[in-house]
Parts: C-alpha cells; structure tokens; sequence
C-alpha cells in the first residue's frame, strides 16, 4: 500500500545507481564532437567554393522572383518560390550565410538523424533490462513479495522509462545545442524554416508550406522523436518482461530497430510492411517533404501505427507481469 | 503487541499446483499459530521452494487458499504481506547500492517506516559497521543479515526464511538459531524451511513433513521423530563376543551396513562400531553384561534417525493405513 510516488522514486533511483544516464551522456559527449567536427569540414569546403555568398543569394532571390511572375509556373509552385524568396530574403537581411551552420540547425539536422538508429539504442541501454535485470539478478523475489500489487511496481517502472525517455532527448539536444555551439555559434534559434509540404502521389502538395523559426522547429522535431523513442522504449519494456536474459531482450530489440532501417531502404514494393512498426521510427521524414520509405504512409498513419504497437505491448506486458509465476 | 498462542498467522488448505500439466504439488493442508518456529522439512525437489513461493505470492496455487492473518496472499497480496517477512532462497539485494540505501528501498514500498525503524533493523542484525557499504563487497554471511533485516523493517507476524542456514559457518548457524529463538519469544511466528533433520530438531517446535508434493506428516517434532527407530551403536574391544551376546536377546536386532543410514560422519567416528536396533532404555543393562563377560565398552552412542528413515516410516506407515 506504498504510495506511487516512493515507488517511482525507487525504480528512478535504481537507473541512476546503476548509472545508465551516465553513460548515454558520456556517449553524447563522445559522439557529438566527432559529428560537429564532420559538419565543420563540410562547411569549410563549402566555403573554399562559394566564395561570394552574398552575391550568389542575391542571384537566387532574384532568379525565383522572376519565375513568380512567370505565367508558366503553376501556383502551388509559386507559394513554394515565395516561402523560398523569404526565406532567403531573412538570410541577406540578417547576414546569415545558409551555408555554414549554427548551434540549432546542427542540433536540428542532429535530431533528424540520430531518430532512426542513435536515440533507440541510447533508449534501449535503459529499458532493456528494467525488468529482465530483476529477474536475472534474483531481486524480483523481493520486490514481489512487498505488500505492493503487481501493477503499481511495473506501472513506476513505466513511468521511470518516460521519464529516463524524455531526459535522453533533452540531453541529446542540450549537448548537441552546447558542443556544436562552440564551433559554429549559439545564434539561429530565430531563422526561418519551412514546413508544411505534403506528398500527393509523386508530386509535392505545397499548399500548406509556412515559415517557422529553428527554434519551433526544434521543439517539433523533439515531439516527434520522443514520440517515436517511447515506441521502442515500450516494446523493449515488453521484451524485458518476457525474456529473463538482459542481453536477449537487448539483442531482440537492437535486430528490430536496425531491420526497420535496412526494411525502409527495400520494401517501396512491399506494401504491407509499412505496418510493421520499424519503418515508422523515422517520424520526422514528414516535416520537409523528404519521400517516406513507402507510399502511403503519412505523419498520421505513421503516429497511428506506433501508437497501436505500444498499446499492444503494454497490454501484454501489464497482463504477463501481473500473472506470471516467479519461478527462478 | 504480543499475539494471543495458537492464534492462526499462516492457514495453508488444501493447496496444490500444477506447472503445464504436471501436478507438482498435491492438496497440502499446514497451519502456522503465533509465537512459534515451524519447520518445513523435505530433500531438494520435493516442492518446498514451490511452496514457499506459493506463501509470498511469487506463484498462483491451481487450488485452494493461503491466508496470513485472515487476509487472503493471491486475491489481495497488498494486505496480506504486509504481515510477511521473508528471504525465499538467497537474500537478493541490489549489489550496486549500499546495505542502509537497499533497506530504504523497501522500506518504502510499505507504510510508515521511518530512518529512525531501519537504524533498529539494521543494530538488531549487527550491520552497523558495514550498513554503508555497497552491498556487492558483502560476504554471503552479511547478505544474510541484510536479507533479515529486509524481512524485519515491517515489524511482519511471519519471517518465512528458506534454507537459512545454507553458506553460514557453524558460528553462523548457531547464532541464527539463537537469533531465531528470541523472534519467536517475543510472538513472531518463523517458518523455516531445511531439508536437514537435525537442524529443524534443534530449531523448531512444530515441523511438516513434505515428500514428492505431499505432506505426509505435521506435528510436534519429537513426537514424529520418535516414530522412526533409533540405533544404538556399540564400540567394544571385541566384536565377536558382543555380536554372539546380542544374538541371544531377541529384544535387540542387529542392523547391517547396507539398511541404515545413519550419517557418515557419525560412522566414521565410531570405526567398527557394531549398529543395533533395541530399546534405548536397556543400554545400561548391556554395559553391565559386557564388563560381567569381560568385554572392554569403549563408547555407547544412540543415533537419531536420519530423514530419509523419518520417510521411509511415515510412508510405510502411510500405505499400512
């Protein structure tokens, strides 16, 4: 008859003892170096090649205002050129060159990819043995055997998994945000992006394309890959409740995060697998109008798709965890 | 508060249980009162662990009821643990937290225990020098301790501890015995579970018997041990004579090597030790007949029977009835 709040502060305290957030920030502090030094021989080369890009912006605000005066150019393309010509316009006008990054648009673009691969494994050093690690070391005889009902000890441990969840994506951009903002500045939360782009079909529907700044941007992008992280978080809780072993619920996982990534590069022609939940991890292929790994997939299909995998596995891990026999 | 003798803490009725198919406990029916140590003696496989299991909830019964205090441990375990101590095989802790952070945790999975409730826990097992310590550099002797301590933070009615003594030294046995006898003094009821005869002679008041899923025997302890024969085993300067002495008493059987089974350790030091089955009482009188015959007695030693003869005789007893 504990109250849930001491039972989330103990599940809670468990992961930090067991430093596993340590660890994925000490991964970050590795990693994010090394891309932010990629980024910033990218922008070096970039630089070497235009070396006027004041010149070559003026060029292209001047060119795309003249095809908006074209009656050639069909109108849905026209709103793109004037999100476009905006967008450029900002860039002379705040004496931003698009070419070299800042803090948030690597932050961005770290996001964007990091969705399909890094923030799941990060995630899966958590989750996977939330509940196998209790069986396997023998602790569950007595956290099971406190006056405490089955739900409520897994219902904290849930709970503890969002909260570790939403910490990860916090820390992966914060640490992104602050390493690669040494190198390339802390300014850019004020530039506009443009969003908004649907595909019909094979073409681009544009009607809905708006401005919005990094920053909102940012927050977008860090909805949808925590959305898309406590997907994976849910189903390896599942796979911790079902399989004693830490490194086969561990295993288990990482084989069906990395089939979603090879999946999305060779089903366009198998249709059915866009069920499957790993093609769906990658939620913020919507935002800029990028193809999704196969027709017909949508940010609402996608979400919906997701949503049904993670009710389904915690139906199955409330229902198993609270009737199963403790047996070793 | 002291509970009222022979009040009822731990009501097992006719439980059983079957994993898949196989039946692996049969309708075992035990009571346990208050203040007492209760002995579950089986050998290794005979459903103990899965018994002990069924008591804490780890495992569902297929049949019947467990009650502790009246409150029922599979339909609302919330209530009925919380009068519940328990160590079920080793005393699992959290290795990469210390011993008092380790308390803590489960002191906060029930009500109203407080820093002041787990200092007294951790002085009653004698932790106080190592309670900070990361519990992965104790011993197995003070994982012991702090599984005891664990089990005592709710001040419980029933300590159920599985095979306690396994891996203490006998120093560590005996001071557990002790230890356990001073719980029950002040109105815990214990269960212990042991597949070693002598240890729960020398612990417990009342002791089920379970063998193959059944229980086939529960009761005062030296009354079911007095069911089973005792040996008396006679060491004397020669053999021979002393064989040929007893033969003439039809009172007195004289047991070969392979029927009993007495326990090695005993045998080995009494070497040549000739075992006798006959009424304990008339030991004196043979001492007095060897000397008169001028048989030198070296050592008379009576034998408790071990559990396997404890079983042998309930089950014959069993098929006789």
């Amino acid at each position: 008859m504990a109250n849930q709040l001491a039972l989330i502060q103990n599940e809670t305290l468990k992961v930090w003892k067991k430093k596993r957030f340590a660890v994925v920030v000490l991964i970050l502090l590795v990693l994010v170096p090394v891309f932010v030094y990629a980024q910033m021989k990218i922008a070096q080369n970039n630089q070497d090649k235009f070396v006027d890009w004041r010149a070559e912006l003026r060029q292209r605000i001047i060119d795309n205002t003249n095809a908006l005066s074209s009656d050639r150019v069909p109108e849905e393309w026209k709103k793109w050129r004037v999100a476009l010509v905006q967008q450029l316009q900002y860039d002379l006008d705040h004496d931003v060159n698009p070419n070299t990054p800042n803090a948030v648009t690597f932050t961005n673009s770290f996001l964007r990819n990091a969705v399909g691969m890094f923030i799941p494994l990060m995630v899966l050093a958590i989750a996977s043995d939330l509940v196998s690690s209790e069986r396997s070391t023998g602790t569950i005889k007595m956290l099971l055997t406190r006056p405490v009902r089955r739900w409520r000890i897994l219902l904290s441990k849930l709970i503890t998994l969002t909260l570790y969840v939403s910490l990860i994506i916090v820390a992966t951009a914060a640490v992104s945000y602050l390493v690669s903002g040494l190198v390339f500045g802390y300014e850019g939360w004020r530039e506009p992006v443009f969003v908004g782009f649907r595909l019909a079909g094979s073409d681009i529907d544009t009607a809905d394309v708006h401005a919005i700044t990094q920053g909102a941007f940012m927050l977008m992008l860090m909805g949808l890959v925590w959305f898309s992280a406590m997907v994976v978080a849910i189903l390896a809780f599942m796979v911790s409740v079902l399989v004693r072993s830490t490194a086969a619920s561990l295993v288990t996982m990482m084989a069906a995060v990395i089939s979603g990534a090879i999946l999305s590069n060779m089903a366009s022609s198998w249709k059915s697998a866009k069920y499957l939940f790993n093609v769906n991890l990658d939620l913020t292929v919507y935002l800029q109008g990028s193809p999704p790994p196969i027709d017909g997939m949508t940010l609402g299909f996608s979400l919906a798709v997701l949503g049904v995998w993670a009710i389904a596995a915690l139906v199955v891990s409330f229902a198993v965890f609270t009737k199963q026999d403790i047996l070793n | 508060m002291k509970l009222v003798r022979d009040e009822v803490v731990l009501s097992v009725e006719r439980v059983s249980k079957s994993i898949g198919r196989k039946p692996i406990i049969h309708d075992i029916t035990f009571d346990v009162r208050a203040g007492e140590i209760f002995g579950f003696l089986g050998p290794n496989g005979s459903g103990k662990t899965t018994t002990i299991r069924m008591l804490v909830d780890l495992i569902k019964p297929s049949g019947g009821r467990i009650t502790v205090c009246g409150e029922d441990v599979n339909r609302a375990p919330e209530r009925a643990l919380m009068h519940v101590g328990c160590i079920v095989e080793n005393p699992e802790m959290y290795g990469y937290m210390t011993g008092w952070e380790n308390l803590a945790h489960f002191a906060r999975m029930q009500r109203d225990i407080t820093d002041a409730r787990i200092a007294e826990v951790v002085e009653i097992v004698g932790m106080d020098a190592r309670i900070h310590d990361k519990v992965k550099t104790y011993s197995l002797g003070m994982r012991q301790r702090l599984g005891i301590a664990q089990a005592l933070l709710g001040a419980p009615k029933l300590l159920i501890l599985d095979e306690p003594t396994n891996g203490l030294d006998p120093k560590g046995i005996k001071e557990l015995r002790t230890f356990i006898r001073e719980l029950a003094d002040s109105g815990m009821s214990v269960f212990v579970s042991s597949h070693l005869l002598s240890e729960i002679q020398l612990m417990c008041d009342r002791v089920a018997i379970i063998s193959k899923g059944r229980v086939i025997a529960v009761g005062k302890v030296e009354e079911l041990v007095s069911q089973a024969e005792t040996y008396t085993l006679w060491q004397v300067d020669d053999p021979d004579r002393a064989i040929a002495l007893f033969a003439q008493d039809a009172g007195v059987r004289i047991v070969g090597e392979s029927e009993h089974r007495i326990d090695e350790a005993l045998i080995a030091s009494l070497p040549g030790a000739i075992v006798t089955a006959m009424d304990p009482s008339g030991a004196s009188g043979w001492v007095e007949r060897f000397v008169a015959a001028g048989i030198g007695v070296q050592a008379v030693h009576r034998a408790a029977p071990s559990l396997e003869e404890l079983f042998l005789k309930l089950t014959e007893g069993e098929k006789v009835g």
